[in-house]
């Protein structure tokens, strides 16, 4: 009965479905229609721009030296805090290490840093989710209790307890923060295993004779991962954010590394002379996450 | 029968100037940045007292239609052209602050799902309250005497206490009741009834169509019933608008309509439609004689089963000692309303559920006890096709893969051989081989069915267990697969279990009938003995309930078509 | 009913047992007798009766499990063990650094309701749709900012450029005004999208088309209808918000130099002073399990659904 209240809406997609395909002719007809088409790509504008920036930072993080000749760790002497100019365009640090090039150079440490502790959440938390949520039962109680705890720990206070344990150090930061996203991984895919299995598709797998394995990777698998996966693009641009968070708190990489959190705590001294040490760094880090957050948004929209 | 009221002599009280008149409307959407129109040219009017049954097809227009009435479209769509004159007032150009001032009092609307269209967090009383309080008639206990007195006027019991309740503690038929309050509050001109019966049980549906002819009468008036349902539209309207994509295929008087339709469309509409339609699909296969129990391809023998309920650890009994039996080769149908058990006894029959007691034999297999591995080999003997066939199919498979799984998970065959089946079968449920690459997003709700129709039969089971298989799809559809599931059953010799909330299909289609009530079985025999003799008051009322049994003339076709 | 009550209590204690009990094992138990080895440092000039105390009070001598019971017997009487810093007992040191750090999340999380709300209401209320997009963009924004390079940007804008704060010395009053702000924009991106995103969706729901069906206005529409629906859920997010709030607070009180909860935690990670650590961990988990409690029985008071469960039946 359900399908027949739902006329109002299923026009309309049937209808849009039909028409995208006779789109290209119709619009160079009506003018007010071009315009909307303009429309439509300065929406898609934003996400070309999203995975510009990735491509950018992730080129930097590979290939510095093909951005800059200047060294990342190495100041010049008698160049301290210059202002940006022709030279060093961002301007220089106290010690006279170019502030462009430690952004540059410090893009492998922001996105290995990232890459790590989504890493360490996608992978234990949606290995946890896919057995609470297939096994069900006592197992899942025990696993979700498991995931209540960890939430219980306010994230900032679960990653410095686990940097106490193992020691500062950019990799142990990035496992830090890594641990605190598995009961968010956890917990999303186990909602989505358990929504797929409830779906009829699931049932009539197993009324056609699927044994409970093959239906787990045929269709319980890959139907729960979408989501997980743009949630994981999602906690990159998180990732980034509480790494650089550590780092400023002085738990991240040790000083002379260019790691984005550190720069800003080591501008912050000079915030009356050289503006620019902190403020650059910081606009990175918030163009690099939007365009993360960005991208996790294009990835929910296709599951529909 | 004379379920439609006071509608034989309209003419009489209608003045000159329509409640509603709609000209040469152009409605559209924008979506992807581009303008997709839905409605084209569309005129229509409504006279006061009249009712006047706006009829189509998912995606005909006939919500957007109604939608542009009371100037409610969703955000993106926009009137492209045309007027929309209300007791002679062109309200089409007018801004929304405008618009505001008549909606809820010159004209209103019925909405299509009662369970969503009331506020969760409001009692009934507010919400009824509210439209006059927008329209500033009254103030305070004015405003309370009045919501009671309309809540009573719709047919609420014990108006006081519903006026404090809030929507989740009523029923959806009292909800409807509320909402048609609502409308009703200050006498509109017109009233948009916008499928206002679709998610209610049919007995349900019938008491609240009833309501709605008793206040236009009262009222004087004027109805635009949007619906699907060319039975309601038969039995409910002065006049019939049928659209399809979007355009007006034809109009007139009910009465000239039904018996005369003009287009090829209507005709179509007309035989399609079941409670109308020119009768059986198929000639009943039930011969006289008890057969032998081998004969039987389906015996269930009081069957009950409890379900736990988690809070304070009660039970609750959804299937109350039922026992049926279907010869092989026939289509039984199990009927009743929501809750009434038909599912959840389908569900016991295919084995997905194990049953508190009682016996289910299947083919000669006891199902109950099967588990494990020879549950999983049982399953090559009966099949299940889901009421949605959007929800039924896993998105991310091509059509062939959908079709192939079942043939992987028994005995291992040849790629060849697979690919051979998969086709055979295609071709068997009338689809063409180019959708076995597609996704099943590509494609309509009717090949979606077939689709899983197909993937049913590729096991070649003996017997396919039909869960409200046709009813989300539109009449067309679901004569084309109805027709398509009488052609399976005489080149295959299958047995059908046809699940069904709608007794005029079931009529169509299956050769013997029980019918639930509660979880109980309170009729049962051969389809045509439990219609014509009814042997319960329920299913009596059932039957009555029926829409689309005002003419004469067309109950007699259905009864001619039976025995032809 | 109460059953209920009684079965979320249990629940919340199971989780608060559960986080006590992996907060001993990482930093108690495993180090062995680190920690207290560290209280024989002389720069704390602990004497040895004193530090006798120390390791009676934390059961040393005992094996693992008696330590364990000790320390829970501890927790619950409120005694939460010694600084490794300080040499002081960690209630003494909780105490002195509530304060400052309770005025400062009051003040950041009440501006941080006041901007989620009108950024998400004044999204929807706005005539003009590319007002409401920019709107609509701001929480994102929010969310990707930095929250100690914030802190700086406010303080080179407001004290440095504008001067309008002066950075020495500064009143009771005016020391607060940054250091609120800071922390009320992290706390206000999440608030705003979930309201946003309810608004949105109840937006959507056919009881709205019925409002205007009614002849409600937009405006009478979004306050009556839509303003109760969409912010009763984002109650449900209050402990994750309070997380935050104490994460916020860590960073903030580090960018202005204040003292508080936040400095300590910050001073308790980089000299490994795992006593006060262990009690901050415990002390948010117990409010992060208090203020979901609180939220799930009081929710059935705002939301008629879930006041009537007796006798429902499916």
């Amino acid at each position: 009965m359900s399908g027949i209240n739902t006329t109002g809406r299923s026009l309309l997609r049937g209808d849009a479905g039909i028409l995208e395909n006779s789109s290209s002719f119709r619009s160079s007809l009506a003018l007010a229609g071009a315009r909307l088409v303009t429309k439509a790509r300065s929406i898609q504008l934003g996400l070309v721009a999203s995975w510009c920036v990735i491509a950018v930072v992730v080129l930097w993080a590979l290939f510095p030296a093909w951005f800059t000749s200047h060294s990342g760790t190495v100041g010049v002497a008698r160049q301290q805090l210059r202002a940006p100019s022709t030279e060093h365009w961002l301007g220089t640090d106290a010690l006279g290490r170019d502030l462009l090039a430690r952004i540059i150079h410090g893009a492998s440490q922001s996105l290995s840093g990232a890459f790590v502790a989504v890493g360490v959440g996608l992978l234990v938390g949606t290995a946890l989710g896919l057995i609470a949520g297939s096994a069900r039962g006592r197992m899942d109680g025990v696993i979700m209790r498991g995931v209540d705890v960890l939430l219980s720990i306010p994230q900032l206070l679960l990653s410095l307890s686990i940097v106490i344990l193992l020691g500062f150090g950019t990799v142990n930061a990035a496992i830090a923060v890594g641990v605190t996203a598995i009961a968010s991984f956890a917990r999303l895919a186990r909602s989505e295993v358990v929504r797929v299995r409830a779906s009829d598709y699931v049932e009539a797998a197993f009324g056609s004779g699927g044994t409970f394995s093959r239906v787990l990777w045929r269709h319980i698998l890959p139907n729960s991962l979408t989501s997980v996966i743009a949630f994981a693009a999602l906690q990159f641009g998180w990732a980034i954010l509480t790494i650089s968070t550590l780092g400023f708190l002085g738990y991240g990489a040790p000083p002379p590394t260019p790691e984005w959190g550190l720069l800003i705590a080591e501008g912050r001294n000079y915030i009356a002379r050289a503006w620019w040490l902190t403020t650059v760094p910081g606009l990175v880090v918030i163009l690099v996450v939007l365009s993360a957050n960005r991208i996790s948004q294009s990835f929910g929209k296709v599951r529909t | 029968m004379s379920t439609a009221l006071n509608i034989n002599s309209p003419t009489s009280r209608l003045s000159n100037v329509p409640a509603l008149e709609i000209g040469n409307l152009a409605v559209s959407y924008r979506s992807h940045g581009e303008d997709h129109r839905v409605v084209h040219d569309v005129s229509l009017e409504v006279r006061p007292g009249e009712v006047v049954a706006l009829v189509g097809e998912s995606g005909s227009g006939k919500t957007t239609t109604a939608q542009a009435a009371i100037g409610l479209l969703a955000q993106n769509g926009r009137v492209e052209s045309g007027s929309i004159r209300l007791n002679g007032t062109d309200i089409s150009g007018w801004p929304q602050k405008r618009l505001d001032s008549i909606r809820g009092s010159k004209i209103s609307l019925i909405p299509q799902d009662p369970t969503s269209s009331l506020n969760p967090v409001k009692t009934i009383g507010e919400q009824v309250a509210e439209v006059l309080q927008i329209h500033r008639q009254g103030r305070g206990t004015e405003i309370e005497a009045r919501v009671i007195e309309l809540l009573a006027r719709v047919g609420l019991s014990q108006p006081e206490l519903r006026a404090k309740q809030y929507p989740h503690e009523l029923s959806g038929g009292m909800r409807q009741r509320v909402l048609i309050a609502i409308a009703i509050a200050l006498k509109p001109a017109l009233i948009i009834a916008d499928e206002p019966t679709s998610a209610l049980d049919v007995t349900v549906q019938k008491r609240i169509l009833d309501l709605i002819d008793e206040l236009r009468d009262e009222y004087g008036t004027a109805v635009l019933l949007v619906t699907h349902d060319l039975g309601v539209a038969a039995d409910r309207s002065n006049r019939i608008v049928v659209l399809k994509n979007g355009r007006v295929q034809e109009q007139g008087p009910t009465d000239e309509v039904l018996a005369a339709p003009r287009s090829d469309y209507t005709r179509k509409l007309l035989s399609d439609a079941p409670s109308l339609g020119k009768g059986r699909y198929v000639i009943s296969r039930v011969k006289d004689g008890s057969p032998a129990d081998a004969d039987h391809a389906v015996i269930v023998e009081n069957l009950v089963q409890d379900f736990h309920l988690s809070a304070r650890r009660a039970t609750f009994r959804a299937v109350d000692d039922i026992s049926f039996t279907v010869r092989r080769g026939t289509t039984h149908a199990i009927v009743g309303e929501s809750g009434s058990g038909k599912t959840t006894t389908a569900r016991s029959i295919v084995g997905f559920n194990k049953p508190s007691s009682g016996r289910i034999v299947v083919d000669g297999i006891d199902v109950t006890s099967l588990s494990g591995e020879s549950l999983r080999r049982f399953r090559k003997t009966i099949q299940l096709v889901y009421q949605n066939p959007f929800a039924s199919l896993d998105p991310r498979q091509t059509i062939f893969q959908v079709i192939e799984e079942p043939l992987l998970n028994f005995d291992p065959l040849p790629r060849e051989e697979r690919v051979r089946k998969v086709e055979a079968i295609l071709d068997r449920v009338g689809l063409p081989q180019a959708v076995l690459a597609r996704k099943p997003h590509a494609l309509s709700g009717g090949q979606r069915q077939r689709v899983a129709i197909a993937r049913a039969l590729v096991l070649e089971p003996k017997i396919l267990v039909l869960d409200e298989a046709v009813s989300a799809l539109d009449v067309t559809v679901q004569a084309q697969i109805l027709r398509l599931l009488d052609e399976l059953q005489q080149a295959l010799g299958l047995t059908y279990l046809f699940i069904s909330h709608d007794l005029a299909v079931v009529r169509q289609i299956s050769d013997t009938v029980s019918v639930l009530h509660n979880g109980r079985l309170v009729d049962e025999g051969p389809v045509e003995d439990v219609f014509q003799n009814p042997g319960s008051a329920y299913t009596r009322e059932l039957i009555a309930a029926i829409p689309g049994q005002r003419n004469a003339f067309l109950e007699n076709s259905v009864l001619n078509g039976a025995s032809q | 009913m109460s059953r209920y009550v009684i079965g979320r209590i249990g629940q919340a204690l199971v989780v608060l047992w559960a986080a006590f009990t992996v907060s001993f094992i990482l930093l108690q138990a495993l180090p062995g007798d680190a920690i207290l080895i560290k209280f024989l440092n002389p720069e704390l000039g602990l004497g040895p009766e004193q530090i006798a105390d120390i390791r009676a009070s934390y059961a040393a001598d005992t094996p693992l499990w008696s330590q364990y019971l000790h320390t829970i017997a501890n927790f619950l009487t409120g005694r939460f063990g010694y600084s490794v810093q300080a040499g002081v007992p960690v209630s003494a040191l909780l105490l002195a650094n509530l304060p400052p750090t309770l005025w400062l999340a009051t003040f950041g999380f009440l501006l941080a309701v006041i901007l989620a709300i009108s950024i998400s209401f004044v999204s929807v209320l706005l005539p003009l749709p590319r007002l409401r997009a920019f709107f609509h963009s701001i929480p994102s924004l929010f969310i990707s900012t930095p929250v100690f390079w914030l802190g700086i940007l406010l303080i080179q804008v407001f004290s440095f450029q504008l001067k309008l704060i002066p950075v020495i010395s500064p009143g009771p009053w005016e020391v607060l005004v940054l250091p609120v702000l800071t922390l009320a924009v992290p706390i206000s991106a999440p608030l705003a999208q979930v309201l946003m995103r309810n608004i949105d969706h109840v937006l959507t729901e056919p009881f709205v088309a019925v409002a205007r069906a009614k002849g409600a206005s937009h405006g009478w529409v979004v306050w009556k209808h839509v303003a109760k629906n969409a912010v009763l859920p984002t109650l449900t997010i209050g402990g994750i918000l309070f997380g935050e709030l104490l994460a916020g607070a860590v960073v903030t009180e580090a960018v202005f130099g204040l003292n508080g909860i936040g400095s300590l935690t910050q001073h308790a990670v980089s000299s490994q002073d795992i006593a006060v650590l262990q009690a901050l961990v415990v002390f948010s988990a117990a409010a992060f399990v208090l203020i979901n409690l609180t939220v799930d029985l009081l929710y059935p008071i705002f939301d008629p659904r879930l006041r009537i469960q007796k006798g429902a039946v499916a």
